[in-house]
């Protein structure tokens, strides 16, 4: 595995923008994961409700992120994942951030986004843990890429 | 502490609850004492420390209180003398997906399966004001809710349902005004005059602010519009309940029973001000304001919450408002089992956690309740699963024998130390609200918002270290989940709103939507004026939702809430 080193404290925290991008105020699980990353040591970008998928990709390239994590719980995250990892190729950034999912997502949607990048994908009940050392994997995946 | 007495010259009103009720009314209570030392520890064979909840409680727990019986102030007990003796509760099952055609299908198959009221559910794009046409809404229409665009849409979802006979609950918060006109005018249409309609608005604009976050305007906006909907109400709908005050989401954003009660309350408190701004008697609009709380699954608390909310409600209906008529001061409640409760794993189980918590709100002395379907942690319910849901409310009320007594935890040791216990706990929050400025400048200041993730992140951790349970989650976990069947809302419902709403364009007399339009726009500038008729004009033009949202937002401009984090 290799996924749950601990962060070296010489390196840069990972900075990760957290975000739900639809029209949708639940807010519950984003304001508990982002304290939860916090306590993690990451940095952690809210940038409030209803951000679009334009929006994310400016923001997470502005903040030179390492990981955007999106959160749906509306069963729109086919449409509105998809259409973020579109905009993140056409800026070329595919590569150096790395894009996670969570929220209501049916079983037989997740290979479907993890083809598209989108990976991860948990559900309601996932031990923080598991969250959290998934992130660290993808955000040093995303930099090994970078540099 | 210490000698520090009196804040200011004029204690608030809340201050002299707070005092009223931490007021221990015996010292210590003996009988428990003596049985811990000389039965409980002995038996243990160790001593024990005191906890936050006693092992057992005594009457030495409860203030000598008259006996209070139901259909009588403080109505703690339940607001009619029979409750349900004779008739249950009204069985509303919130319901809405994908078109109109789709949802008034799923309407009129709950009705031929027994229930008893309406609870209509619309989806993001439509409660945010965005029309389905709208790149915007694109992948989200009919996915939460049923989308409504235009008047077209709730003729259709309306179209062969009796609404001067069925009671209509629509979930319409932030578009609140534009889905009652069109409510109102789809019946006008049918010849049924506004005076027989009964329904209820869940409208309550605050708790959205506070916990659900949709909303299109800054606070006063909205708010004024809830004035506007409850003059109209008040005049023109005798049996309309203008609002509902809903603590259901403040709860589901991860507030705690108490967190609640008080907030929920509090906002009700702010209505109730707001009427009486608004010129009104007190007698002539309490009556017709409605709650709608939660259930969730501690047994006890929940019960508790509820007398305890009908208890601080007539009383302080009565003390600090001055109301005269029983209706003002009975607090009139629907109830909806915790979603938040509900797993994916597992799906099964969550029959068992509904019928529980279905059966605390019948204990509680709720006026109408909707029970979940064990499959809406995954998706929409399909039909299989709103029947299962609805056949649970129909076990409790016709086989488990709970119809009667009244209040049968009424007198329980226990349950009214803990109703007590959290009246109080409710108007220490008052007092503290009250305090930051009152309800609204707290919640400009993130203060409820803030309580509310506090708690919620506090329960996450007590999940994730084992504190608290949740069964097949993070106990009794199962490698292999079995799958289940969910309802998919297909791209069909995008297609079909969408083709609609351009037939809808076409059709309609364009100069007589601008000119609607630009009459509500002056309307909305000048705030002596309802809005209501201008709005329902607006609507009768086949104006959409989006154009009149839009209209407000370039009056009132929008919202950005306070960060908490």
């Amino acid at each position: 595995m290799g996924s749950g080193k601990n962060q070296k404290s010489s390196e840069r925290p990972i900075r990760i923008l957290l975000a739900k991008p639809a029209i949708d105020g639940h807010d519950r699980g984003i304001y508990v994961l982002a304290r939860a990353f916090r306590d993690a040591g990451m940095e952690v970008i809210y940038p409030g409700l209803l951000p679009t998928p334009e929006e994310i990709i400016n923001i997470a390239i502005d903040e030179d992120v390492d990981v955007i994590a999106i959160s749906l719980l509306n069963g729109s995250h086919m449409t509105i994942f998809k259409k973020v990892m579109e905009l993140l190729k056409k800026r070329h950034a595919e590569g150096d951030i790395a894009v996670v999912g969570g929220g209501t997502i049916p079983e037989a949607d997740r290979p479907k986004l993890e083809k598209i990048g989108v990976t991860g994908n948990y559900g309601p009940g996932t031990p923080m843990n598991e969250i959290i050392s998934h992130i660290r994997k993808r955000a040093e995946e995303a930099r090994a890429n970078k540099w | 502490m210490g000698k520090k007495a009196k804040t200011s010259a004029t204690e608030s009103y809340w201050s002299k609850k707070v005092a009223e009720l931490s007021a221990p009314h015996r010292k210590g209570n003996a009988a428990y004492e003596k049985w811990h030392k000389n039965v409980l520890e002995p038996w243990l064979g160790k001593t024990v420390e005191g906890s936050e909840i006693r092992e057992v409680y005594t009457k030495d727990d409860v203030a000598p209180q008259p006996d209070e019986m139901p259909g009588v102030y403080p109505f703690t007990r339940g607001i009619y003398p029979n409750m349900y003796i004779g008739k249950p509760w009204t069985m509303r099952m919130f319901s809405g997906f994908g078109t109109p055609e789709d949802t008034n299908t799923r309407l009129k198959y709950l009705l031929k399966h027994g229930e008893t009221g309406l609870s209509i559910a619309f989806d993001e794009p439509t409660l945010y004001g965005i029309d389905c046409d709208n790149k915007r809404a694109e992948g989200e229409i009919g996915k939460c809710g049923v989308n409504v665009t235009s008047l077209k849409d709730m003729e259709v979802l309306f179209d062969g349902i009796p609404l001067d006979k069925v009671s209509t609950s629509m979930t319409i918060n932030a578009p609140a005004i534009i889905l009652f006109s069109m409510y109102i005018a789809v019946a006008q249409k049918r010849g049924i005059k506004p005076e027989m309609l009964s329904g209820t608005l869940q409208a309550d604009i605050l708790k959205e602010y506070i916990a659900q976050k949709e909303w299109f305007y800054p606070p006063e906006a909205h708010l004024r519009m809830i004035r506007d909907m409850m003059l109209y109400s008040v005049k023109n709908i005798p049996k309309w309940n203008y609002i509902s005050v809903s603590g259901y989401h403040i709860r589901e954003a991860g507030a705690t029973a108490v967190q609640e009660l008080a907030f929920t309350l509090a906002d009700g408190f702010h209505y109730v001000d707001m009427g009486i701004e608004a010129g009104l008697d007190v007698d002539s609009f309490a009556q017709r304001i409605s709650f709608f709380f939660d259930s969730s699954m501690n047994m006890f608390e929940e019960i508790a919450k509820f007398r305890a909310a009908r208890r601080i409600w007539a009383t302080v209906m009565k003390e600090k408002y001055g109301a005269k008529s029983d209706r003002s001061l009975k607090l009139r409640f629907h109830a909806q089992t915790s979603g938040y409760t509900l797993t994916w794993q597992q799906p099964l189980n969550n029959i068992a956690r509904t019928a529980l918590e279905a059966l605390y709100t019948v204990l509680g002395g709720a006026q109408s309740i909707h029970t979940n379907s064990y499959d809406e942690a995954l998706a929409l319910p399909t039909e299989d699963a709103a029947k299962v849901a609805l056949r649970t409310q129909q076990i409790i009320a016709e086989e488990s024998g709970v119809l009667s007594p009244v209040d049968p935890l009424g007198g329980s040791y226990y349950v009214e130390a803990l109703t007590k216990k959290m009246e109080l706990q409710a108007y220490e929050y008052f007092d503290r609200i009250e305090k930051i400025g009152g309800v609204l400048e707290a919640i400009k200041k993130g203060y409820m918002q803030g309580e509310i993730a506090d708690a919620s992140y506090e329960r996450q951790m007590r999940l994730e270290n084992g504190d608290d349970v949740m069964v097949g989650v993070n106990k009794y976990r199962e490698e292999q989940e079995k799958q289940i069947n969910t309802l998919k809302i297909s791209m069909r419902a995008q297609r079909t709103q969408r083709a609609r709403i351009a037939q809808v364009k076409k059709a309609r007399n364009e100069s007589k939507v601008r000119l609607h339009l630009e009459r509500l726009r002056v309307a909305m500038a000048s705030s002596s004026e309802n809005l209501v008729p201008y709005v329902m004009d607006a609507v009768k033009a086949y104006a959409t939702i989006g154009e009149i949202v839009n209209v407000g937002r370039e009056v009132y401009g929008e919202w950005k809430e306070p960060k908490i984090i």
